[in-house]
């Protein structure tokens, strides 16, 4: 989902910087009163930005015959909620764009807009959804991480057909285009990501059920499971 | 539990390996290349006009070294998350 460096109109990577902004400014609120509130979620939250870099840097074969990697940030965005996300995911992305030359700083925020905004929104809200309605934890998780995946590359591919539409197809056509390249690409690895989102959180089940209980993700007042 | 992990595991395997058997080189065709890349070819399709108005500030110098870093980046992560569970576990198990 990374737009290269330069590859967007000076217009819209402007644009998406300021669409931006906001989320940031919310998500490192978010970040400081996660801090000062509960100290022993500290070192979780740093597990949670490790999965990122772990997973953003795994490049995978798909059955398009492309590659492409996942995003990691449904897990981050179930324990801790979404907009501190946003802060972890554009730390992966400048580390990426700064070292790598994958993404860059003039697409960093159309970048951080898709992985580090939508994908976690996304994963949040049907996270929380399912839940309410009464569904296990794995199913929730595994259904927001690879949802929240998913539509980060959609949003890549609605963002390019917008600074770019096609000049017979127009948006549509474009759309069409650049969706054919992520999303169906990335299908399977969104299921990878929900799989190993769901493999963390056993792990966190078994190791970390205290802090699990601290951030409301399990009951209370839960035995231990 | 332990049979579900071990399932887990299985499919994200399959997910990432089944693909490879999927497509055959033909040609000088390259596959398994970057969607990232791909979308780039695409744009130069679409808008053979455009061009970039911005330059990575740093690129790596080589492939080789791009994927250094690349692994630099899991090694990152993954020690961390190593650390992470390590920490816990030996918690758990009353080692501090």
């Amino acid at each position: 989902m990374h737009i290269m460096e330069g590859f967007l109109p000076v217009a819209h990577a402007a644009g998406w910087w300021a669409g931006v902004v906001p989320f940031l400014a919310m998500g490192t609120r978010s970040l400081k009163r996660i801090v000062r509130e509960k100290p022993s979620a500290r070192l979780l939250l740093g597990a949670a930005g490790a999965f990122v870099f772990v997973l953003s840097a795994l490049k995978l074969p798909s059955v398009t015959g492309s590659c492409s990697h996942p995003t990691g940030t449904g897990l981050g965005a179930i324990l801790f909620g979404p907009s501190v996300m946003s802060v972890l995911g554009c730390i992966v992305l400048l580390f990426q764009a700064l070292l790598l030359a994958h993404g860059g700083l003039t697409t960093l925020g159309a970048n951080a807009f898709s992985m580090a905004i939508v994908g976690p929104w996304v994963a949040y809200g049907i996270y929380r959804a399912m839940r309410g309605a009464g569904a296990s934890l794995g199913k929730a998780v595994f259904l927001a991480a690879a949802a929240g995946d998913l539509l980060a590359y959609v949003t890549t591919a609605c963002q390019l057909a917008w600074a770019f539409p096609d000049p017979q197809g127009g948006f549509i056509g474009a759309l069409a285009k650049f969706l054919s390249i992520f999303a169906l690409t990335q299908l399977p690895l969104a299921l990878a990501e929900g799989f190993l989102t769901v493999l963390i959180m056993n792990a966190l089940k078994a190791h970390s059920a205290d802090e699990l209980r601290a951030l409301e993700v399990l009951p209370a007042e839960g035995v231990k499971s | 539990m332990k049979r579900q992990t071990l399932w887990l595991i299985v499919a994200v395997l399959a997910l990432a390996i089944v693909p490879l058997f999927l497509r055959q080189k033909t040609g000088d065709e390259e596959i398994f290349a970057g969607a990232d890349g791909q979308a780039e070819a695409a744009i130069a399709k679409i808008a053979p006009g455009y061009t970039p108005w911005f330059k990575p500030v740093f690129e790596p110098p080589s492939g080789e070294i791009q994927c250094a870093l690349f692994a630099l980046q899991a090694a990152l992560g993954a020690g961390f998350l190593g650390y992470y569970f390590g920490l816990r576990k030996g918690r758990a198990q009353g080692g501090a």
